[in-house]
């Protein structure tokens, strides 16, 4: 059991990094990276509000639309779910935890139609998860995120400094960046087996 | 009528070349890195992201003097996840092997800044038949790019094109470009190519990730204030 939960953590964090592995959160990922407290701060506000969709999305699909035959609603749903689970989430942060809000409230308005929330809620349904491993996927998945964003900024304070080709400024270096820190995660690839044998 | 026919042309090429979404607006970049290892895939995504934005273009337009303006966003999201359901069906049950190649990417043609983004930009405020060429314009716009860029990293990155194995390159190739990696290294090198001609021809040129299509845009250029790079206060710029 914390066998299986560890090598879905790891894995979502390291193995398979949504962003750089499945291009997920490549918006954000290249958008708010520019400073290190943006990028922590889109990272923590990513994490949380992925915990909450997936406790809600999980049981919303197991226990209603699993047993209506309704799963071709899916998508529509698990959508309008997140959309207003943002919104709930923001006004209940403003109303009883104040200091919290003034450090996250920026950004989760910019989460509500962000495809990694929407991913990481679909993928533990395909992949067949119970609750307590969509849970702990979802939290790797969001540490991952984090990581990413934490790194890639590091690397475009660097990019600021050096003398890009006319042609490469701006957007292309950028991406070229991004393509060097994705390789840089190849790296893992063989941690799980590892972890198994 | 030529007069019409030529607006509505130019309606269809503009998608196409001078405000391709891709490479020029830089929009949906999530679907474009992930889907264009092989031409099939790239094309898979591209005619089903097409469909979803020629329908969602049609019923959003019938639609605008419908749709109260405080709650717009919501509504275009249930129009484009009622139709990315009606594909994702139709290719379940006709073509499974590429529902399974594109996996959860099908579903995330929801949240593809594109077809949100004509939406906002174009259908809500033109009329049923320009909305359906611009919806196929910015379409075949997408396609092509995919199609393109999936070409070079198949044929580069495996030798074979859409299966077809091509003879040298199958034993001489870069396996990297098929991987991640290579998807950000392409896509990076075309927009540098496509920077270069906009530069040529004395138009501007994009410096940022593209953010039009973005429901959070207005949010976003409110909070963060892109001359001073930090985060403002809420309500201190009022």
């Amino acid at each position: 059991m914390i066998k299986t939960l560890t090598i879905i953590f790891v894995s979502s964090i390291l193995v398979d990094n949504y962003v750089l592995t499945r291009f997920l959160g490549i918006c954000p990922f290249l958008g708010v990276s520019r400073k290190l407290d943006q990028a922590v701060g889109m990272g923590v506000s990513v994490i949380f509000v992925m915990l909450c969709a997936t406790a809600v999305t999980w049981p919303i699909q197991i226990f209603i639309l699993d047993k209506l035959g309704l799963g071709y609603l899916q998508t529509l749903v698990f959508i309008l779910v997140i959309a207003a689970l943002v919104q709930f989430v923001e006004i209940t942060l403003k109303k009883f935890l104040p200091s919290l809000h003034s450090a996250l409230g920026v950004y989760l308005p910019l989460i509500t139609t962000n495809c990694i929330v929407l991913g990481v809620a679909i993928n533990n349904i395909t992949d067949g998860y119970n609750f307590l491993e969509s849970i702990v996927s979802s939290l790797g998945v969001g540490i991952g995120f984090l990581f990413a964003m934490v790194l890639f900024s590091g690397v475009r304070t660097r990019l600021e400094n050096t003398g890009v080709p006319e042609t490469f400024r701006g957007l292309p270096i950028t991406l070229v960046a991004a393509s060097i820190v994705s390789l840089s995660f190849y790296g893992f690839a063989g941690v799980i087996e590892g972890m198994l044998s | 009528m030529s007069k019409t026919n030529k607006s509505s042309l130019s309606i269809l090429l503009r998608g196409i070349i001078a405000e391709n979404p891709v490479l020029v607006l830089v929009l949906g970049t999530c679907p474009t890195l992930a889907q264009t290892g092989s031409v099939i895939s790239a094309v898979g995504m591209g005619i089903a992201a097409m469909l979803v934005l020629v329908c969602s273009n049609v019923v959003i337009s019938l639609l605008r003097r419908v749709i109260p303006d405080t709650v717009r966003i919501p509504c275009y999201i249930v129009v484009i996840a009622g139709f990315v359901s009606v594909v994702q069906m139709l290719m379940n049950a006709y073509l499974p092997d590429l529902y399974d190649m594109l996996g959860v990417y099908l579903a995330l043609i929801v949240v593809n800044c594109i077809i949100l983004g004509r939406a906002e930009m174009f259908a809500s405020k033109n009329p049923v038949g320009a909305s359906a060429l611009d919806g196929l314009g910015m379409g075949l716009g997408f396609l092509l790019t995919l199609f393109v860029m999936g070409t070079i990293r198949e044929v580069f990155g495996a030798g074979t094109f859409a299966g077809i194995k091509i003879p040298f390159l199958i034993d001489y190739n870069f396996p990297i470009l098929k991987s991640p990696p290579g998807g950000f290294f392409v896509f990076g090198c075309m927009i540098a190519v496509v920077n270069a001609i906009l530069k040529k021809r004395g138009k501007p040129v994009r410096e940022e990730a593209g953010c039009e299509g973005c429901p959070s845009f207005e949010a976003c250029e409110r909070k963060f204030d892109k001359s001073a790079d930090t985060p403002l206060e809420e309500g201190k710029n009022q």
